[in-house]
């Protein structure tokens, strides 16, 4: 392994390669941003670039560091906007976001850097240790386990639930697995609930509902109740993190990078699962007087999900490099990549060609390392995004989240249901409906249905709950995280 | 009734008219041969529809005991905050979604901002039009000659 380590660093540390490192991150920083251009989609633009540089080693690194700036924009957009462009970057507004309103945009920011990078360096290191142990495990996992994995992600609603809350949180749940099987399902090839309209053939789009959801009931909240984001009370530039706090995090973000890390390595759970279940199980392990903070600006809140899906993000190439299986859509896309470059990943790649694998690796700690030492100093100047007066803040927020609808799927119909969504997202929030639990629904909706189809199909009914111990143990803990706040709230009464 | 129970009864009805479509109508023009499947594509919604109607009705006739909170913003007394301007806001965001196509990106985009800031109270003309129209031509700039996407830039009418 040393002898593969040096290989990789050799590689990676070329002048060239560092440079198209550091191109690649500031690339995908500052794209990631924009709401509706999610890693995927850059990476999907940058292949050609990557290409043409002929090198699969330098290709590589160029599409590792706009991963990885690309994730860290992401989240820039969720925490001061609260507008999140991807699903990975979801859970990182639940508390960055109500940071970003306290004054402590800049906290916000350098917690989700330091956690990222921790995350990433961290899930590095155990893909080093782990991938090729981990590629036969990954293959234990089938639907009938995955479907058990996305109804404990979401139980995990109950973490977002207050007192009194929980059957509010299921019915916001219920209603985003309604709204995934609107349109054509890739099990069944039917469209269903469409009503004839054809723009729902493909169902509603992830970005509009993020944005309908999110980011446009808060910035109506500001026109209605005006005040500049981000003047509670302290300076929105200051990075600075105390003692406490580092203390607080660093056994979040030691869990949470292991955690993120195996979730990521089977495939198709990813970055989304993993950071949802971050912040749940954070919430539920927490102190008890800590756990009213979370959704209303707890630093451990912010840090869970975001070294969780940079983790998830380093374990979803364990399938990739070691089987030759691509575990998300990010990597489906780097696997393309690869082999437009003539390399095949899969269990010869490490014995074949070690140099590229090394390479990857290595690629990995030096993009998160420059990715940390990029954004610490810009992290000042994206925080003063705040500053900007209102009265020109709030038509920006609102034109970018037109945009995210309307780049996603270029229909103008979009921008409609956009705004029908958001009318209603905000009469949820002034009932006091939680909302993420809705977008959790939508997103592991069409997952969950196409397991559990499958499963019920291999199976001929629903007898793998019974069958495969390891969906009845998951099912089991999915039960009791709908049971245990309810029961727990009728013991304090 | 409160809103959160007004809410409940309009998901409520909502959830009838899916379950009604999964229990009734979904199955009658199946293929035979997805009939023998253990799983047909009403399977997954007829379980959702009997879980969302049974969380609605918990939550209309109050069966899970909760304090009434007022959130953030007190709707009931909507008339106290800026309803106005809001209302306008989302009004201009469906003309914007009506012109994007017509009037092309780079007009309808920049008239968005211009309007938007003037609602919210801003009258400096030159900072407005000048940042608008640097957003507005960055961003297609951007989105169209460097990430490839198409956004008609001009009105129809001049064929681009």
């Amino acid at each position: 392994m040393l002898e593969g380590i040096l290989i990789g660093l050799q590689t990676a540390l070329s002048l060239q390669n560092l440079l198209v490192v550091i191109g690649g991150c500031l690339i995908g920083t500052f794209i990631g941003m924009l709401p509706g251009l999610g890693p995927m989609s850059i990476i999907a633009i940058m292949i050609p670039v990557a290409i043409t540089m002929g090198d699969p080693s330098a290709a590589l690194i160029l599409l590792a560091g706009v991963y990885y700036g690309a994730i860290f924009g992401g989240s820039t957009s969720s925490i001061l906007l609260n507008a999140p462009g991807v699903a990975g970057t979801v859970a990182s507004s639940f508390d960055g976001y109500p940071m970003a309103r306290q004054g402590k945009a800049g906290k916000a920011l350098t917690i989700a850097a330091i956690a990222s990078f921790a995350g990433g360096t961290i899930g590095a290191i155990l893909l080093m240790i782990f991938a090729p142990m981990l590629s036969s495990v990954a293959l234990l996992f089938h639907s009938a386990e995955y479907f058990a994995l996305m109804v404990v992600g979401l139980s995990a609603i109950a973490a977002f639930a207050g007192p009194g809350q929980v059957t509010k949180a299921l019915l916001m749940t219920v209603l985003g697995l309604i709204m995934a099987t609107v349109g054509e399902g890739a099990l069944f090839n039917l469209p269903r609930f469409t009503a004839g309209i054809m723009d729902l053939q493909s169902g509603f789009g992830f970005i509009t509902l993020a944005m309908a959801i999110f980011a446009l009931p808060e910035a109506i909240f500001l026109v209605l109740k005006p005040k500049n984001l981000g003047d509670d009370g302290g300076e929105i530039k200051d990075l600075r993190i105390t003692r406490a706090e580092a203390r607080a995090i660093a056994p979040v973000i030691g869990r949470q990078s292991i955690q993120g890390f195996f979730i990521g390595v089977l495939p198709g759970a990813g970055a989304t699962i993993a950071s949802f279940l971050g912040y749940a199980v954070e919430r539920n392990i927490a102190p008890k007087h800590e756990q009213g903070e979370f959704g209303k600006g707890s630093i451990k809140g912010l840090a869970a999900p975001e070294t969780a899906n940079n983790a998830a993000c380093t374990g979803s190439f364990v399938p990739l490099l070691t089987l030759g299986i691509p575990g998300s859509g990010t990597t489906a896309i780097l696997l393309g990549a690869l082999i437009a470059l003539n390399v095949t990943p899969g269990p010869r790649l490490m014995v074949d060609e070690p140099q590229i694998f090394w390479a990857v690796i290595m690629s990995m700690f030096i993009g998160n390392l420059v990715l940390l030492i990029l954004n610490l100093p810009l992290i000042p100047y994206i925080a003063k995004l705040l500053a900007i007066p209102r009265k020109f803040l709030i038509p920006f927020i609102l034109f970018f989240t037109l945009m995210g609808a309307y780049i996603g799927q270029n229909n103008a119909t979009e921008l409609l249901m956009l705004v029908g969504f958001g009318i209603f997202g905000i009469a949820l929030k002034f009932a006091n409906y939680p909302l993420p639990p809705l977008l959790i629904g939508f997103i592991l909706g069409g997952m969950m249905e196409d397991n559990f189809s499958r499963s019920m199909q291999l199976y001929g009914g629903v007898s793998f709950i019974l069958e495969r111990p390891m969906t009845f143990g998951l099912l089991v803990i999915a039960a009791c995280l709908i049971i245990v706040p309810v029961l727990r709230t009728r013991l304090a009464k | 009734m409160a809103l959160d129970r007004w809410i409940a009864l309009v998901l409520l009805s909502i959830f009838i008219v899916y379950g009604y479509t999964a229990w009734f109508t979904m199955d009658g023009g199946l293929a035979p041969f997805m009939r023998r499947n253990p799983i047909w594509p009403s399977t997954f919604p007829k379980v959702l529809s009997i879980l969302g109607i049974a969380a609605s009705i918990i939550i209309l006739f109050g069966l899970e005991k909760s304090e009434e909170k007022i959130g953030e913003i007190d709707h009931r007394r909507l008339g106290d905050y800026f309803l106005g301007q809001a209302v306008l806001l989302l009004g201009l965001m469906v003309v914007y979604a009506l012109c994007l196509r017509p009037l092309g990106f780079l007009f309808s985009s920049s008239a968005f901002l211009i309007i938007g800031s003037f609602i919210l109270g801003e009258r400096k003309w030159h900072i407005m039009i000048s940042v608008a129209l640097i957003a507005t031509a960055s961003v297609w700039y951007l989105v169209q000659e460097v990430l490839g996407i198409f956004l008609r830039p001009l009105p129809m009418f001049m064929g681009v």
